[in-house]
């Protein structure tokens, strides 16, 4: 017998013995990387105070989840990046001239409250982000709806001038005065009205595809819920043109496509079975048409999605995979 | 040959390093431990005692009254020198026959082959399988003779040789494809005839295209036999998914069986086994391992003794590199690390894999993320993310009335984890607590 072999220390373990290359930090650090065009193009148009609600919100989000996990004495877990994208979505769900403070408050709940009181990374029942903006948008409604013109960078910037969304606009006035005056391409592109990150409609698809390509999300969610948004509200449309929106206005409008891309499909807080993950983005769909067409908020996907996370359990419980073999005979 | 589909499965690098290496004889050992338990079902009792003289191919270890059992065969001649417990490679001391060889070493079996297989009653060539203590050599296990005698109310109308080889690294099935197509078509054609059926497919993964190709060519002039190519997919070798794949069959859950869909499954090591037993009178003394892996100086593919001691055949294929750091029998996905190089080689060992320090997963882990990545891909369809935490909290009642013990323990979810959750140990803990409390129950 060989000395090598009889002095060695083995480790021993369960099967199997390697690993594929996912882990929590690198899908965390894709999803970052998967956002920032759609940040980007918000500091873009709405000018450099973006990236002071950008960095505020990052690092509040950070210093509570390290509070948080201290004072509960967990292991401190800031750099898996799951407290950087809570942030960076925060910031990108946020007014572009939101004050400071609210920035802060709103940043501290959604990783407080929303997060760490669950349990942390895995036990939210709700996305966090999501949590804190409808948060803010109860207690500050003000602050939450005062929207500004975009003024991209290196024009000659005046003073922010105030503005309402195309989604907000067509509340107000109904679509058939308003679908005129809104440019679909200044839609796609996020030269509109809107939260800080929602508004590039290209940017996000571009991110939510990215997610794909590397299978962190799969299109379940994401197509079932803008496949029920582009139907519900095509069908009103067709029904009355005069007060409802195009479908493809609903599409590039608002924050559907950052919801359905980014927080709709957040691991946590949708079902786990890809049949109930459609499920989810139907009734993700149906709500946020329902909301804007019929609700006192012009826009949806907030409260959408956070109504739709309250479902996943329910959803889970009776949307199970039905095991290899139990269909019966089998012949 | 069309592929059906079945739900689920990985693709994990295949890492056939030794898959060009023909298969080579290992020397014999000085010493050989044949633990009395090498397959599934009740375990033998020693019928040679310490200090007796036995010869190769002499029956030593035999369970009269079970007929779920496989005999054990002295695999080389000596004298034993022990019968006492030893290291297992499936973990614990299980009780073992040890033997040193001799100077005199005689070939086991006949001088010639036999030709009139095929003319004999089908009976009473099944009773040559249970004579020469064959079992299933993909790692399974299970007694062969067993498998061959599907009670009369379920029917079997196909023979399924499984060529899969899904595992990463191993090879050892792919070599006896590419070097012995002949001698196969004989064991399947056996097998045929003790079953009294008239079709069999066996069903290789496309990226061994060789094998594909050379027993196509094998099979040309017989009558019933297919090749079928499968999709690259671990685990296309476990025994259901190859029948779904194959013919859109599912087996029922346990205690379903595959002859519940009138299959029987075998695996290609198994046939050449079959084979040497009935046309050269070699009982299961031998067996090809694949000896692989960056810990290991010089991969094989190597014709070995049963019995003989890992260390030994480290030893043969050049040692362990410096940064070795763990063994593990049979291959990365199902096989067993050992924390000893005295285990031996048994009936079900496929290949010895050694990992070095680098490869060997980190084992600290995080709460589950329900990222659902091992539901999608989970080959059975059930939940692991729910089966793990169910046992994690000591809810085996829950974890049974969500299927725990129909998982196959492939490994999938634990490969795809981003969390690095260790639910195939986590699934093994609540199985093994259900099976005692049933035992528990049952003797009350």
């Amino acid at each position: 017998m060989s000395q090598t072999t009889e002095t060695k220390q083995l480790f021993v373990s369960t099967s199997p013995h390697i690993r594929g290359q996912d882990s929590i930090r690198g899908i965390m650090y894709s999803v970052l990387f998967a956002l920032l065009p759609a940040a980007l193009m918000g500091v873009y148009f709405f000018g450099l105070y973006s990236l002071v609600i950008i960095a505020v919100s990052l690092a509040t989000a950070v210093i509570c989840e390290a509070l948080m996990q201290r004072a509960m004495g967990r292991p401190i877990t800031i750099l898996d990046g799951s407290a950087l994208i809570t942030g960076l979505l925060l910031a990108m769900n946020l007014p572009p001239n939101a004050p400071w403070w609210l920035v802060v408050v709103g940043s501290a709940v959604s990783i407080i409250i929303a997060k760490q009181i669950f349990g942390g990374l895995g036990g939210n029942p709700f996305n966090p982000a999501l949590v804190r903006r409808v948060v803010l948008l109860i207690s500050w409604p003000v602050q939450m709806t005062a929207w500004i013109k975009p003024t991209p960078l290196f024009t000659n910037a005046v003073d922010a001038i105030s503005t309402a969304t195309p989604l907000g606009m067509v509340k107000l006035n109904g679509a058939a005065k308003v679908m005129g005056q809104i440019s679909l391409l200044d839609s796609i592109i996020g030269y509109r009205g809107g939260c800080l990150g929602e508004t590039s409609v290209i940017a996000l698809l571009l991110g939510g595809l990215y997610l794909l390509y590397k299978k962190h999300i799969t299109w379940h969610i994401p197509r079932s819920y803008i496949a029920t948004t582009a139907v519900l509200s095509g069908v009103f449309y067709l029904a009355n043109p005069v007060s409802y929106a195009s479908p493809l206005f609903h599409l590039v409008n608002g924050g559907l496509m950052l919801g359905a891309f980014f927080m709709a499909t957040d691991y946590v807080s949708c079902p786990i079975t890809q049949k109930g993950q459609i499920i989810f983005g139907i009734g993700c769909g149906i709500l946020t048409v329902v909301i804007r067409l019929f609700g006192a908020y012009p826009e949806g996907v907030s409260f959408a999605i956070l109504l739709m996370n309250a479902a996943s359990p329910i959803i889970d419980r009776y949307i199970k995979p039905v095991a290899f073999g139990a269909k019966g005979a089998g012949k | 040959m069309k592929n059906y589909k079945f739900v689920g499965g990985i693709h994990p690098p295949a890492n056939k390093l030794s898959a060009k290496l023909p298969i080579e004889k290992a020397p014999l050992p000085k010493k050989v431990i044949l633990p009395l338990a090498q397959h599934i079902g009740a375990p033998n009792e020693a019928i040679v005692a310490k200090g007796e003289e036995v010869i190769i191919g002499q029956v030593i270890g035999q369970n009269k009254k079970a007929f779920v059992s496989a005999l054990v065969h002295a695999s080389i001649s000596g004298k034993v020198i022990d019968v006492a417990p030893y290291p297992h490679p499936l973990g614990l001391k299980i009780p073992a026959i040890v033997i040193e060889a001799s100077d005199e070493q005689p070939d086991a079996g006949y001088k010639q082959e036999k030709t009139n297989i095929l003319s004999e009653d089908p009976a009473h060539v099944q009773g040559l399988i249970y004579a020469a203590g064959l079992v299933g050599l993909g790692g399974a296990t299970f007694p062969t003779h067993v498998k061959l005698s599907p009670p009369e109310n379920k029917p079997i109308d196909t023979l399924i040789i499984n060529g899969a080889e899904c595992e990463p690294y191993l090879t050892a099935d792919h070599r006896i494809m590419l070097e012995y197509p002949n001698q196969l078509i004989k064991g399947i054609q056996a097998l045929m005839h003790i079953l009294g059926i008239k079709q069999a497919i066996i069903g290789i993964e496309y990226n061994k295209p060789d094998a594909i190709e050379v027993l196509s060519h094998a099979v040309k002039n017989t009558s019933g036999i297919q090749v079928a190519g499968l999709k690259v997919k671990y685990p296309q070798g476990s025994e259901k998914h190859l029948i779904k794949a194959l013919l859109n069959r599912e087996v029922p859950l346990p205690p379903g069986l595959p002859m519940d869909v009138g299959v029987v499954v075998q695996n290609i090591g198994t046939i050449y086994a079959v084979y040497e037993a009935l046309y050269w009178g070699k009982p299961l003394i031998e067996r090809v391992v694949t000896v692989t892996g960056s810990g290991i100086k010089t991969p094989k593919n190597l014709l070995v003794r049963i019995g003989t001691p890992i260390a030994d055949i480290i030893e043969y294929c050049g040692g362990l590199t410096d940064d070795a750091a763990k063994i593990i029998l049979g291959g990365p996905m199902m096989g067993m690390a050992q924390y000893t190089t005295e285990v031996p080689v048994i009936k079900g060992t496929s290949g010895i894999l050694v990992q070095t320090e680098s490869e060997v997963p980190a084992s600290a882990y995080h709460d589950c993320i329900r990222c659902g990545k091992c539901v999608s891909i989970c080959p059975m369809c059930l939940l692991p993310n729910l089966l793990g935490i169910y046992a994690e909290k000591q809810m085996f009642a829950e974890a049974e009335a969500a299927g725990v013990l129909n998982c196959l323990e492939c490994g999938c979810c634990v490969y795809v984890c981003p969390a690095n959750r260790p639910m195939i140990q986590m699934i093994k803990h609540a199985k093994a607590s259900i099976m005692a409390k049933r035992r528990k129950a049952k003797a009350a």
